[in-house]
């Protein structure tokens, strides 16, 4: 779609490429695409970009933890593709299997998220024309279904789904309010908050052995067989 | 070909990278008192429904200005997360989301 987008938008294959390889943001990257296309000032766009992706620093935060062992470059190299997917992807993984899994994040991050969507940019951005609206066929829900369906994947116990709500009724709220970038971080930070007002009955993926100052607990349905597969069937 | 817009893109690469690595390394973050490692661990939940929510609730008008919307897309999604709840796989939600997006757009009804 952001493929298509930049081709329409008169990119050229190079540039379209340079924003799915370096920022890698998808949606910052089509909103940068409208705003070029409308002529904003650089400066502006670059902010917004800044803002729109401050919710990486949430999720570069929630995983640091428990990549603490793992050496500073590898980090370093690991943050260049911490998106949406990698993290929802790779987190659920971690949890599943109960510890850390670091060929897993780069299944998750590079050939999961990565890989496809530059490909899947080159593909539009060289026939843009030719392929139909997206669109029309529904495509335009994917990523905001996976992202639904991908948190649905990380609520193993009372306070993940209480953060879940908090976190998206308090984004819709500050979107409205504030606008995209400043509402989706809102809903971020204080999801959690609201979450840890509610006593947690049932303590499950907490027990990470890989995430110091957690319990070490047994028989948690996050690393039931049953889901083991969920992360091979995710796109 | 044009390449002058490879500059933004290092630019927006600029302001995005550092919110990726920054907390992943920062030394001793292993040490956070547990409380706020059990914020941590909900922020992924948060975060995501947060950017489903606002994608599908929130229209943003050529002013500019943003409004609540309840239409097809939101609740292909409420859809979604119901068939992925019920089979713990993200695959046959999505394509029920698709189908009811497409459906519904292909019958005039979004």
């Amino acid at each position: 779609m952001y493929g298509i987008a930049a081709h329409n938008a008169h990119f050229s294959v190079a540039e379209a490429m340079s924003m799915s390889l370096l920022p890698f943001a998808g949606a910052s990257q089509l909103a940068a695409v409208g705003d070029v296309a409308q002529h904003l000032p650089w400066a502006t766009i670059v902010l917004f970009t800044a803002l729109l992706n401050a919710r990486h620093l949430l999720y570069s935060a929630s995983l640091a933890p428990r990549l603490r062992h793992v050496p500073r470059l590898r980090r370093a190299c690991m943050a260049q593709v911490l998106t949406d997917e990698a993290f929802a992807l790779s987190s659920g993984h971690f949890r599943r299997i109960g510890r850390v899994d670091v060929p897993g994040y780069w299944v998750a991050a590079l050939a999961a998220v990565f890989i496809p969507f530059n490909l899947a940019t080159l593909a539009g951005a060289l026939a843009g024309g030719a392929i139909p609206d997206p669109n029309r066929f529904g495509l335009d829900v994917i990523f905001p279904a996976a992202m639904a369906g991908l948190a649905v994947g990380l609520t193993t116990a009372r306070r993940d789904i209480v953060a879940a709500g908090a976190g998206g009724v308090i984004g819709v709220v500050c979107t409205v309010t504030l606008g995209a970038g400043a509402g989706i971080v809102a809903g971020g930070l204080l999801g959690p908050a609201v979450a840890l007002a509610f006593p947690d009955r049932h303590p499950p993926a907490a027990s990470d052995p890989d995430l110091p100052g957690t319990r070490a607990t047994t028989g948690t349905a996050a690393v039931t067989p049953g889901r083991t597969r969920d992360l091979r069937s995710m796109p | 070909m044009t390449i002058r817009l490879v500059v933004l893109a290092v630019l927006m690469w600029a302001v995005t990278y550092p919110w990726r690595a920054v907390p992943l390394l920062t030394p001793g973050i292993d040490r956070l008192p547990p409380s706020m490692l059990a914020y941590l661990r909900l922020v992924g939940p948060a975060v995501l429904s947060s950017v489903a929510a606002a994608n599908v609730l929130v229209v943003t008008h050529p002013d500019g200005s943003h409004h609540l919307h309840f239409g097809v897309e939101a609740a292909a999604v409420l859809v979604c997360v119901a068939v992925v709840a019920w089979r713990r796989h993200v695959l046959p939600g999505l394509v029920v989301a698709v189908a009811i997006v497409a459906v519904a757009r292909a019958a005039g009804l979004s």
